[in-house]
């Protein structure tokens, strides 16, 4: 009883699964391309689905939200990219163990080689997706460049200005690596407790498409600045007690010029601290017991 | 120093239903009090009280009938279950060939599998690549490790793994039944190899019901029984009160001779 539950080996799980790096990035690859084999353009279908709907998705909004299309296509792309990264860590890390079965009863190794797997497979999606960035980023470099509003306040509203692209865009680095840690320990936490129970993945599912629409992607929170300013209401309850929200706009703020704020720095480590923090507890208690439940 | 030790082990699943396996009774069954069902989860107790000690140079054949334990007793050796109860404690570098479909992808070539296999099994990318020349030899493939696996016929699979785990030096060799699939000639290269692998460093533990392959293979043996640990000690032995008749009776003077009994 002792030694299966010990901090010493559920750390150690996770030092030898970053130490197979070749395995976890070989199995990543082989999921991508498992995907898309036999297809023409094969993983190149992430970043042409990518585009496609940006294109779409911003020229429908803009018109809707009367927004200058140069800032809020890359916007709207922009936080689409970052979602599909964060949302995959949730959905699909719920599901790492339980599509691992096979693999976890038939060859002993790290479990956090498979949480890996995941994150580094949604790490390469995240990649290609970066191509519709880099492109349009060469489009509306000028849009971006200066200072802009992503909604035109109307007259009466307060007006929130962005500073435009500068060199503070290279914090999109740390944040991504701020993202990629704690799509580790969602993996692995998500991925423990769905294994023992199964609901888990389908209400992570089915809470999704919700957390999509009131987490600020297709729209934007300078609306509600602009609408009621900096006082505090039910906009804090929309955007500022939304952990996603931290997480999106961490990443998406640097990479488009956006004003960045301390405040998701802030949420983001406290976060991964008590992300960390369960995700080592569950580790020791329910390391030893996942091959038991998959 | 090599070495397994089971102490007092015991592998007991948990057995969730549809219902308890979810949320839905945790979160409901709150409401409205006990209905005095018991809420515990079904338990099946698939090993049982046991205690093994393997070291260095052993070869040991597991025997008994289906659902006995062998396999799950296998993935107890290997690390995959930690025994519910009692301790085990593994010492030395696990290789397992335990189902031959699992961690190979049929749509890739038998070359790229052999460095999967092989990246599982602890090894790097450049030191399974290194081995390469070595496994197509042996397993005498030749040109056809640059087909997709799905090619193979079971027998070719079998020698796939059995390159891989060979040619990796592992410490503690673990085979499940299935490697029955090859032929006479390369079983007995096979052999050769084995049980030189096993004189190097290791042991060896071979879970089948073909007598003739763990005679070849093995020089002890484990007879498990409903989850427990019937009887073990030398092989022909253990097979004789398993089967209730000497497995050297009926061998082939030739086969006899070779083994070196009499």
């Amino acid at each position: 009883m002792a030694t299966r539950r010990s901090w010493a080996r559920a750390i150690a799980d996770i030092r030898d699964g970053l130490r197979d790096r070749e395995l976890w990035s070989h199995l990543a690859w082989q999921d991508i391309k498992q995907r898309y084999r036999r297809s023409v353009l094969g993983p190149l279908w992430i970043t042409l689905s990518m585009g496609v709907t940006a294109i779409g998705l911003g020229l429908l909004y803009s018109q809707l939200f009367g927004a200058e299309i140069g800032t809020f296509l890359p916007y709207l792309t922009v936080g689409f990219i970052v979602w599909n990264f964060i949302i995959g860590c949730m959905t699909e890390g719920a599901e790492t163990f339980i599509h691992n079965e096979a693999l976890i009863k038939h060859l002993p190794a790290p479990l956090s080689v498979y949480a890996l797997r995941t994150v580094y497979r949604l790490t390469i999606m995240f990649a290609h997706n970066l191509i519709v960035y880099a492109i349009i980023l060469v489009i509306f470099f000028d849009d971006l460049a200066q200072p802009y509003q992503i909604i035109e306040a109307q007259p009466g509203d307060f007006e929130w200005w962005h500073p435009g692209l500068s060199w503070t865009a290279v914090l999109a680095v740390p944040a991504f690596a701020m993202l990629v840690i704690n799509g580790a320990w969602v993996t692995l936490l998500f991925g423990i407790v769905s294994t023992r129970f199964r609901d888990i993945p389908q209400l992570i599912v089915a809470l999704s498409s919700l957390m999509f629409f009131m987490t600020p992607i297709v729209w934007s929170a300078d609306i509600l600045y602009q609408k009621f300013g900096n006082v505090a209401g039910w906009r804090a309850l929309v955007t500022d007690l939304n952990p996603l929200y931290h997480f999106v706009e961490l990443l998406r703020a640097p990479m488009i010029g956006n004003q960045q704020s301390w405040t998701h720095w802030l949420v983001v480590g406290i976060i991964t601290v008590v992300g960390w923090g369960l995700t080592l507890v569950a580790m020791r208690n329910y390391r030893s017991r996942v091959s038991y439940w998959v | 120093m090599v070495s397994i030790e089971l102490e007092r082990a015991y592998v007991d699943f948990p057995i969730f239903d549809a219902k308890s396996r979810s949320l839905k009774k945790r979160v409901l069954g709150k409401v409205g009090g006990n209905i005095g069902t018991d809420t515990k989860v079904p338990v099946i107790e698939a090993l049982q009280d046991i205690t093994l000690s393997l070291s260095e140079g052993d070869r040991v054949g597991l025997v008994g009938h289906n659902g006995a334990g062998k396999s799950t007793l296998l993935r107890l050796l290997a690390g995959i279950y930690e025994p519910t109860r009692g301790s085990s404690r593994i010492v030395g570098r696990v290789a397992p060939v335990f189902d031959l479909g699992i961690g190979m992808d049929p749509e890739i070539s038998g070359y790229e599998n052999i460095i999967i296999r092989g990246l599982f099994l602890g090894m790097s990318r450049r030191q399974m690549e290194k081995r390469i020349d070595d496994i197509a030899e042996f397993t005498e493939l030749g040109d056809y490790l640059q087909m997709p696996l799905r090619t193979y016929s079971t027998g070719m699979r079998v020698r796939l793994a059995l390159g891989v785990v060979t040619s990796i030096d592992p410490e503690i060799l673990l085979l499940d039944e299935g490697i029955g699939a090859v032929d006479a000639a390369f079983m007995n290269k096979a052999r050769d190899r084995l049980v030189d692998l096993v004189r190097r460093s290791g042991l060896l533990v071979f879970a089948s019901h073909q007598d003739d392959l763990l005679l070849e293979l093995c020089t002890s043996a484990v007879w498990m029984e409903g989850g427990r640990i019937k009887q073990q000690g030398p092989l022909r032995e253990v097979i004789t009160a398993y089967k209730g008749r000497d497995p050297f009776e009926t061998m082939p003077a030739e086969t006899a001779e070779r083994l070196g009994v009499h």
